[in-house]
């Protein structure tokens, strides 16, 4: 019997290894367009073309968003039929970070790939005739067990409200739908068609709850993996100091040299059940080392990433003018209402006299330590937690996983279209295709919905039946 | 011998035995078309009228595949309206009211002329049924007829039971008898059985209606009609009038409440929940002071009108005193009471896509027997009836129409894939692409296929290429020709929407929302006539052109969604597997597949309860 052609279409990624931190990770792209999508975010260190490398080669390079580098990687190029899954596949080999993982899935996303079902790259492989039966059996045995894994996986995931309001979101979905097909299916019935206002504010109402659960993907990925917590402040204040004073080990390289910390170091710690994800910078200044200088922009690019930022000030340095522009930059941060800030006075115990701006500093809840001989440093903690606690109030309905993100974003996307649609006064068939789209993408979160609940929506409804 | 041995025995002759009669005889099988009444072949059992929404789309699917629906309605219709006009393409549904007596003649006309087509009156009572194949079938004269296939469109006849008030009697229809024995037998066979209910209202007397107290409705001006072979020829049409009941009117029929068969639980049958009774409208929809009723004249010379919406079994003189409290018929005359009928229907699971039953080869299923409603509906399958078991006699392969070339094929896949709770009509909403299953390209998408397998004429196939000719030629000339701000802009005005500032392709032009391509022509006239005159562009083929334009972006999108979801389609499943063996399958997803035995790996995917994970499962253990 011969399989379809249904591997051809288009070209799938996964992280291959387990979920979680280890020293290395892999992800594997498989498909058509796997050597096109990689070249999009892939530069070799040795300038090679990849289109000319042969089969079962590693390539040694950087996974580049735009220009910013996110990981050194080892890439496998597989040539199809050369590969598991008989197509042209590439196995991508970086460090083990959850960020990581994730920001190169995310890039292979943008770049053309999709996540891959549970299972497909071994349908692929089956597919492709590279698996006999007897292989493709035990394997599907693996998949079931897996898919049911994944099931109570997804089950555990959903904390707090998740599921009520992915069930509300549904229910949203269905009367909307319901409203549209009412006026197209029965347009000749007796019954009161909802006017366009009525549809843009039910259209909106799915928008908000949408975009509340992208949003919430954020902290549900910070739950998850870390909030993330960025130290920054101007070189030699102290930042790795005190991460090390809240990591209570040396993970950080600590000098008196200003610029050592060329990369950001991340490490994780668990206070009160919370887990945090620090984030230590390069100092923030102006170098003409170039190394140094990628590391500031990195820096720059990680406090974008973080949730609460620590702003760690020298106070024993610092003079009435630095001080002065050091409070200026920080108000200016809190107008990002995204993120917590924590001002952070260091080097309290070297302090002779009061601090130039105390009192304005005392208003914006500066917390002064001393880095250097763990002073307060439990003051920081307690904020932190309380930030957290915070963050865990806000969302109650929080999405966790990958698939649903891109579900979710998808949906998005084809209400926005929809949304277009009414305004250009578009029929509402038309529209009803792109709304049959977003249905489509919630159905993998939200159980498909279909047609006979739509039509029974309608039947409870209105009085249909001429 | 009284009879020779058909190919094809056709049992029924209603809208889906009446075209799988004409099917299978035109395609060349000798045929035998056996009804209870010769005098009413083709009966509107239910309103006179044909089309509606999506209804109108099979009709036409019908016609492009060479049925007889089309061409029956276009020669015998009072009324047309194409409705859901202010909406898009995929909306735009024909109907019309048929004159109910000359429908049924045009059909026995046409039959009659048909070749192969044999016709004898006469009750079948029985199946020969041998080693799981059918025989023929055994009648209620005691005459044994041989053939080779059997289809079965028994409609509301097996044991059919009209209920009004407290009265019950058996009956096909009012007026008909029941037909009784075959559902017996077919349980013998294996078969499931079960009860389905649906209702008809009353008739009444126009002269004692008073129509200037109703709302008129009067036809289209343009009457396009359903056959793509001969326009219609109607210069005058007949109005329907539109009524409207009040609590006085629910009142009167609250006082019937304790006699009916449909509250006091003596109808076991499920009904539809989109047809309902105006009994069960006025307990269900309690807040509504009012329900609209339609007043449909049953032909050009009878006076007998038909009260779309007040469907009912109550007693009648309930349903008669709660009718003269309406406005506009309070000195009613009823010519006969409505009523609910309950009768018998196989789940339509039973049923490979070809409507053959699983269980006895060459026996055929179409129609209300499959727990559908809906003339259209019955006449769609009745045509794939035909032609399948024409094509069973002659050693081919089944036509099998997929979900997205026809809403005959959503229909089918939807009754063997999903079974029904309900009686089943066909809605829009059904279809996965709607935008390709349009009433303007039935041909494009079906006259091929029907010609190549013997059943549209070439008359028909031609006349089809010709209109694909001309469609692409309009099509092509607005691509290359431009048109200048002089040209057009008095025009874009005239539509409401923006002015040019350099010349562009008329097909730009018209893919603004506001811009009508008959309008366009109007127009620029002058530069339109080399293309009309020497295509002699007709008003179906402008039509279709400016679809094709308008509506790219969206057609293509849905088509490439189509052929994505089409892989599936394409892996066949073994009828005879047990899915029990795979352990790795959901309990529920075992369970369903055994009973559906899907044909395609598309189709077990569409069954509820089989998971995306169970069809990865089937797709890996496919390769035996």
């Amino acid at each position: 019997m011969k399989y379809p052609d249904i591997s051809r279409e288009d070209t799938i990624c996964a992280l291959a290894t387990p979920p979680g931190t280890g020293a290395i990770a892999v992800i594997r792209l498989s498909g058509i367009d796997s050597h096109a999508i990689i070249n999009r975010l892939f530069k070799p260190m040795k300038a090679k073309d990849l289109n000319e490398v042969g089969s079962h080669r590693a390539v040694y390079g950087q996974i580049l968003d735009k220009e910013q580098l996110i990981d050194d990687v080892l890439l496998t190029i597989f040539r199809a039929p050369h590969s598991y899954t008989g197509e042209d596949a590439i196995e991508i080999g970086c460090h083990g970070s959850i960020f990581i993982q994730q920001k190169i899935i995310e890039l292979l996303l943008n770049a053309g790939a999709r996540l891959a079902e549970p299972g497909e790259f071994t349908m692929r492989a089956f597919a492709n005739k590279r698996f006999d039966l007897a292989q493709a059996e035990a394997v599907a045995d693996l998949i079931a067990s897996r898919s049911e894994a994944a099931h109570h996986l997804a089950i555990n995931q959903m904390r707090g409200g998740f599921s009520k309001r992915i069930m509300e979101l549904r229910q949203q979905l269905i009367d909307f739908t319901a409203l549209i097909e009412l006026e197209l299916d029965f347009s000749e019935e007796d019954v009161e068609f909802a006017d366009r206002n009525r549809f843009l504010q039910l259209l909106n109402d799915l928008k908000v709850e949408i975009s509340q659960l992208i949003e919430s993907f954020k902290t549900g990925n910070a739950i998850k993996t870390g909030i993330p917590v960025a130290i920054i402040g101007k070189p030699n204040v102290g930042k790795s100091t005190l991460l090390n004073a809240i990591l209570n080990e040396e993970k950080a390289i600590v000098s008196e040299i200003p610029g050592t910390t060329r990369d950001t170091i991340e490490d994780t710690i668990i206070l009160e059940g919370y887990s945090f994800r620090f984030i230590d910078t390069a100092g923030l200044r102006k170098s003409e080392d170039l190394v140094e200088n990628l590391g500031i922009e990195r820096a720059y690019e990680k406090i974008k990433q973080a949730a609460v930022i620590l702003y760690v000030c020298d106070l024993a340095s610092c003079t009435l003018e630095s001080a002065e522009e050091m409070l200026e930059e920080f108000r200016n941060f809190l107008k990002d209402k995204d993120k917590r800030f924590i001002l952070i006075g260091n080097k309290a115990d070297l302090l002779a006299e009061t601090p130039a701006h105390f009192k304005e500093m005392v208003e914006l809840e500066t917390i002064f330590i001393s880095a250097k001989r763990k002073e307060n440093i439990n003051l920081i903690t307690q904020s932190l937690i309380k930030v957290a606690q915070e963050l865990q109030q806000d969302q109650d309905t929080i999405v966790s996983n990958a698939r649903h993100y891109q579900a979710l974003q998808k949906a998005f996307e084809a209400l926005v279209s929809v949304e277009k649609g009414f305004e250009a006064d578009l029929p509402t068939d038309l529209a009803a295709i792109d709304l049959r789209s977003a249905i489509h993408h919630l159905g993998s979160i939200t159980g498909q919905i279909s047609n006979e609940e739509v039509l029974g929506s309608i039947f409870s409804k209105f009085c249909i039946g001429k | 011998m009284l009879f020779k041995k058909y190919d094809v025995i056709v049992v029924g002759a209603g809208h889906a035995g009446s075209e799988a009669a004409a099917a299978a005889a035109n395609m060349g099988s000798k045929v035998l078309l056996v009804t209870m009444n010769l005098q009413t072949i083709a009966q509107m059992s239910c309103n006179p009228a044909m089309g509606g929404i999506a209804k109108g789309q099979i009709v036409r699917e019908i016609d492009a595949l060479g049925g007889y629906s089309g061409l029956v309605t276009d020669r015998t219709m009072i009324q047309f309206r194409m409705l859901n006009k202010s909406k898009g393409p995929a909306m735009w549904s024909p109907r019309a009211q048929s004159d109910r007596m000359l429908f049924s003649m045009e059909w026995r006309r046409m039959l009659e002329q048909t070749p192969n087509l044999d016709f004898w009156q006469d009750m079948v009572v029985g199946l020969i049924v041998k080693d799981n194949h059918i025989q023929g079938v055994k009648t209620s004269m005691g005459q044994v007829i041989e053939g080779q296939n059997v289809i079965l469109t028994n409609g509301t006849f097996l044991n059919g039971k009209i209920h009004i008030g407290e009265k019950s009697f058996g009956g096909g229809r009012m007026g008909d008898r029941s037909s009784e024995g075959l559902t017996e037998q077919l349980i013998k066979l294996g078969f499931r059985a079960d009860r389905m209910k649906t209702g008809t209202p009353v008739r009444v007397d126009g002269r004692t209606i008073d129509f200037s107290r109703l709302t008129e409705q009067k036809g289209d001006e343009v009457v396009t009609g359903f056959s793509y072979l001969e326009k219609v020829n109607l210069p005058k049409q007949r109005s329907c009038y539109i009524a409207y009941t009040s609590p006085r009117v629910h009142d009167m029929l609250k006082t019937g409440f304790q006699f009916s068969p449909m509250f006091n639980g003596r109808i076991e049958g499920v009904g539809p929940r989109y047809c309902p009774s105006i009994e069960d409208k006025v307990v269900r929809f309690s807040d509504k002071d009012s329900h609209q009723l339609f007043v449909e004249p049953e032909g050009w010379n009878t006076i007998e009108y038909y009260i779309n919406g007040f469907s009912s079994s109550l007693p009648e003189d309930v349903q008669f005193k709660a009718l003269r409290e309406i406005e506009g018929f309070e000195n009613a005359k009823i010519f006969r009471p409505g009523y609910a009928i309950e009768y018998d229907f196989f789940p339509p699971d039973q049923l490979q896509h070809s409507l053959e039953t699983k269980l006895v080869k060459g026996l055929f299923f179409a129609g209300q027997i499959n727990g559908t409603t809906g003339y259209e509906e019955a006449a769609g399958q009745g045509i794939i009836a035909g032609i399948n078991a024409h094509s069973k006699t002659v050693g081919k392969e089944p036509l099998i129409l997929k979900r997205s070339e026809a809403y005959i094929g959503v229909l089918i896949d939807d009754l063997i894939t999903k079974g029904v709770d309900e009686p089943y009509r066909m809605f829009t909403s059904r279809a996965e692409y709607r935008i390709l299953l349009r009433q303007d390209n039935a041909d494009a998408r079906l006259t091929e296929r029907s010609f190549k397998i013997g059943l549209a004429k070439a008359e028909r196939f031609n006349r089809f290429k010709q209109k694909q000719e001309s469609i692409s030629a309009l099509i092509d000339f607005m691509d290359k020709t431009s048109v200048t701000p002089d040209q057009i802009n008095g025009f874009l005005e005239k539509s409401g929407t923006s002015l040019l500032t350099q010349k562009i392709k008329l097909s730009s032009v018209l893919l603004r929302p506001q811009v009508e391509l008959q309008q366009l022509i109007k127009s620029n006239r002058s530069l339109f006539d080399d293309v009309i005159n020497k295509f002699n562009l007709k008003h179906d083929e402008i039509e279709a052109a400016e679809v094709l334009v308008k509506y790219k972006g969206y057609i293509d999108k849905e088509k490439e969604l189509a052929d994505k979801l089409m892989r599936l389609e394409h892996v066949k499943l073994k009828s005879d597997f047990d899915y029990h063996q795979l352990k790795s399958l959901s309990y529920e997803a075992r369970e369903k597949l055994n009973l559906i035995k899907p044909e395609t790996l598309g189709q077990a995917s569409r069954i509820s309860g089989v998971s995306p994970s169970d069809i990865s499962v089937l797709a890996i253990y496919l390769g035996r």
